[in-house]
């Protein structure tokens, strides 16, 4: 996948797969420590221990379709390529909770891309989920939650095809402010 | 969930609402209304559903432009009775981006290789014209 935020929306339907209803995603990019960290946790149904330990590997999947998994796989091999690794914690009932970061200099590290787009398309596809998204660089910071959009669409429902455009400039907006390129 | 730096967002809309404030009753029931009229627009089996294939494969293959561009054509046309939903891997990456159009009374129809272009015409076409695209129809099990 070209962008990080390919592999965030990837990651995230896992999260929606698992039945999860709220799922926070939060990327900090730190210039003094060269780190692009990404952080996708959610209160879904969780991961069995003797699945996890084998979960990035590409032929295991709790699929019934086809018998491998790319989705985890891949994210590990950007963050790895990188300069940087993959991490899980899981646990049945509870939730999962995937961190990947990143040398954020490093040239081999996948551009972020449109993360606008990939939060519109989420939050508005999937009004019963609240999604919270932080995104810091240095010291600004940008959040914002299926809550607070809500407030900011008005009359224009969270699930309504009118609320991607709002949604995805308010981020866009949010993100520019802390100098998210 | 709110601990937010909200400051540009109130100038961007020019509301001006503290973040931290309780909600107002009117508020929460306007809020409730929404929710209940989406959840019914979604649990109704009578509307038009547009699936739209999200696994791995699929954003691979470019299904987030596909979404962004199916959610546009219907915004653009101001429709609202349409259900946008994902699915995962349905066995057939190769023909991703898939999307298939489940009309009320008809049998679901499965598109394969749905570019941005591909989609507004799908939308236009099928789901507002109830006329299927034949030639990017694409046999599903």
């Amino acid at each position: 996948m070209r962008e990080l935020s390919l592999h965030i929306l990837d990651i995230a339907q896992n999260s929606i797969e698992a039945g999860a209803a709220n799922i926070e995603i939060v990327i900090s990019e730190d210039e003094s420590s060269d780190v692009l960290t990404i952080l996708i946790a959610d209160d879904g149904r969780g991961i069995p221990a003797e699945i996890l330990e084998s979960i990035a590997d590409p032929f295991v999947t709790s699929r019934k379709t086809r018998r491998v998994g790319l989705g985890i796989p891949l994210f590990r091999e950007a963050a790895r390529m990188a300069g940087g690794d993959l991490k899980i914690r899981s646990r049945v009932g509870e939730g999962t909770e995937i961190t990947a970061d990143f040398r954020l200099s490093s040239i081999d590290r996948a551009p972020l891309g449109d993360m606008a787009e990939t939060m519109a398309l989420l939050i508005v596809c999937n009004p019963d989920v609240n999604f919270k998204y932080q995104h810091t660089r240095g010291h600004a910071k940008f959040v914002c939650s299926t809550n607070t959009l809500v407030e900011i669409l008005g009359d224009i429902p969270i699930g309504s095809p009118s609320a991607v455009p709002v949604i995805r400039s308010v981020i866009r907006e949010g993100l520019k402010d802390v100098q998210v390129s | 969930m709110v601990d937010v730096n909200m400051g540009f967002m109130t100038e961007l809309m020019g509301k001006s609402w503290e973040v931290s404030q309780v909600k107002t009753v009117e508020e929460l029931e306007r809020i409730r209304k929404q929710a209940q009229a989406m959840t019914r627009l979604r649990e109704g089996g009578e509307t038009t559903k547009i699936v739209v294939g999200m696994g791995t494969c699929g954003i691979a293959a470019g299904a987030r432009e596909t979404l962004s561009a199916i959610m546009d054509e219907l915004a653009r046309r101001n429709i609202q009775d349409v259900i946008v939903t994902q699915t995962g891997c349905i066995g057939l990456c190769e023909q991703e981006p898939i999307i298939t159009v489940v009309m009320p009374g008809t049998e679901k129809v499965a598109y394969g290789k749905v570019s941005m272009e591909k989609a507004r015409k799908i939308v236009a076409s099928h789901v507002v014209n109830g006329q299927v695209v034949g030639e990017w129809v694409i046999p599903t099990g």
